[in-house]
């Protein structure tokens, strides 16, 4: 018995020890160097950096972000902002407004085919144009403020010189980083006020398949978002959290991630940003120079009896039925 | 012109930090900054080797062409100095430092970044050399009065070479000759797109 109690104190004993090992064992693995060759000499930087991304060591000084020695990484993250970043950056921004340029040349701008109505139809109240208005204002801001970190050395500091590119750009940095705030509180309301009616439904694969209200000789019918609008709905809330997470990890630096997440997060939130920008680009050209009637709808809050039974009629027949909209005669006739 | 480079040798550096300290004390590098460090890699293993670090002045410096404002230049001598006047403070050049020179001091809200700080070889800035606004912004030139780097000029063990790179890399070729060994010129290849081969 007193044996058997010995042997299990034992037992217990290693397990403790073992298990106060395995919990300081990370810690002091911090620099993560692989185990190298115990017969070499010394650590050789070009075995380090075969095993590991990076070289990390013990550092005396408290500022433990300090312990990496040599992250080659950096040049690599340098060939993205300098080269692939500037190609993608142009291609996909400048391809967007030649597209649309052309898309405005061929079509021209879509018009309410059975002309206006002169009846009104609410579609989106204060607080709704309220919350759009704000992501759209601060996403412009975000947008312009962003392009000149990354174009406006090439662009504007030849113009204005060095000075009052540092100037600008610093302010530009400032309100990039303030305004960002603003943006996320326009992004989640618009995310909650407009979710629902942005949930796919069957009649979009219908609109998506007629090709939207591009081709004239359709004209199919949506709810209250069409897929197009859907579309961009979706796509601004993936790459709006996407924008946003990375841009606080930038704003935040080493709060959450080493230089290497950093290198990261700019990439994504780059990226991101560019093709955030070109579809936005999209969806303003078709909000108004594309559109007849689509405009209204952001700045008083109601389109065109005609608009709406165009280009949403089962949004409209809602309304209709729910008693928001007086019933008109089933021909709102042109008002000409 | 020369083509300055900076080598620590390996064998040895022994970890002392006086580098680093002459550093502070002969720039006036502003609180919570440490251009210079060092760093023991395998501590307490076999193998254990301590490098003193900092900006390498790199051949085609990443830094320099991230900086969204230019605020980069390189010197005749082959030295990566910057303009507190046009830093804005992004932190780019740091996401890119392969080597974690780039540094700001913290100031305002979250993470807002003040002007960028790195070693500058002991060569001050933009100023004119020996001035009071350039020692204000960047600290000593030493290297217009003729010195070499402080941290270099006063290492104990002359682990911490400064100089002409095709010099340093003389004497450190002889030594490593010498003593039959090398655990290499930490750095080189990155900075320099070439080791030292002996």
């Amino acid at each position: 018995m007193m044996g058997l109690w010995i042997r299990m104190r034992f037992i217990l004993g290693v397990l403790a020890v073992c298990s106060v090992v395995s919990l300081a064992a990370p810690l002091h693995a911090q620099p993560q160097v692989a185990p190298v060759n115990p017969d070499a000499s010394a650590v050789n930087e070009q075995t380090l950096l075969q095993q590991v991304p990076r070289i990390e060591g013990r550092i005396d000084i408290p500022n433990e972000t300090a312990s990496v020695l040599i992250q080659p990484a950096g040049r690599v993250w340098r060939y993205f902002h300098e080269v692939i970043l500037h190609w993608t950056g142009v291609i996909v921004i400048l391809g967007m407004i030649a597209l649309l340029g052309l898309a405005y040349l061929i079509m021209g701008r879509i018009r309410i085919s059975a002309g206006r109505s002169g009846a009104k139809v609410p579609r989106f109240n204060s607080f709704e144009r309220f919350s759009h208005w704000l992501t759209a204002a601060t996403f412009v801001v975000l947008g312009l403020t962003g392009l000149n970190i990354t174009f406006g050395k090439l662009l504007l500091l030849p113009i204005i010189g060095p000075e009052a590119f540092t100037s600008f750009s610093e302010a530009a940095k400032y309100v990039h980083n303030f305004v960002s705030f603003a943006f996320v509180v326009g992004l989640v309301l618009i995310v909650v006020m407009w979710m629902k009616d942005n949930i796919p439904r069957k009649v979009d694969i219908v609109w998506l398949k007629e090709g939207g209200g591009f081709i004239r000789s359709k004209h199919p019918t949506a709810g209250r978002f069409n897929a197009g609008e859907k579309l961009v709905f979706w796509f601004a809330l993936g790459a709006g959290a996407a924008v946003s997470v990375s841009g606080y990890l930038l704003l935040f630096p080493f709060y959450v991630t080493n230089i290497a997440g950093m290198q990261i997060a700019q990439v994504v939130h780059s990226i991101i940003a560019v093709l955030f920008i070109a579809i936005i680009i999209a969806h303003i050209y078709i909000g108004t120079l594309g559109m007849e009637g689509a405009f209204e709808a952001m700045s008083t809050g109601s389109v065109d009896l005609n608009w709406a039974k165009e280009h949403h009629e089962l949004w409209l027949e809602d309304e209709i039925a729910k008693g928001r909209v007086p019933r008109m005669p089933a021909s709102a006739s042109p008002a000409e | 012109m020369a083509r300055m480079k900076f080598l620590c040798d390996a064998e040895r550096c022994i970890d002392c930090n006086a580098c680093v300290t002459a550093c502070k004390n002969e720039n006036e590098v502003p609180w919570g900054i440490n251009r210079r460090r060092v760093v023991t890699i395998n501590d307490g293993k076999p193998g254990e080797r301590s490098v003193s670090m900092a900006c390498m002045h790199c051949t085609d410096a990443p830094c320099a062409s991230v900086c969204p404002v230019h605020c980069f230049y390189t010197t005749a001598d082959a030295v990566v100095l910057h303009s507190k006047d046009l830093c804005i403070g992004c932190g780019y050049c740091f996401y890119a430092c392969p080597f974690g020179a780039p540094q700001y001091p913290k100031v305002g809200n979250f993470g807002s970044r003040g002007k960028m700080d790195k070693c500058t070889y002991c060569t001050g800035g933009p100023e004119a050399d020996g001035t009071a606004a350039e020692y204000d912004k960047y600290g000593a030139n030493r290297l217009a009065a003729g010195k070499l780097p402080i941290c270099a000029e006063m290492c104990s063990t002359k682990s911490l070479l400064a100089g002409d790179g095709d010099i340093i890399a003389e004497i450190y070729k002889d030594r490593v000759k010498t003593r039959g060994y090398t655990s290499g010129a930490w750095g080189w290849t990155t900075a320099y797109h070439e080791g030292i081969a002996v």
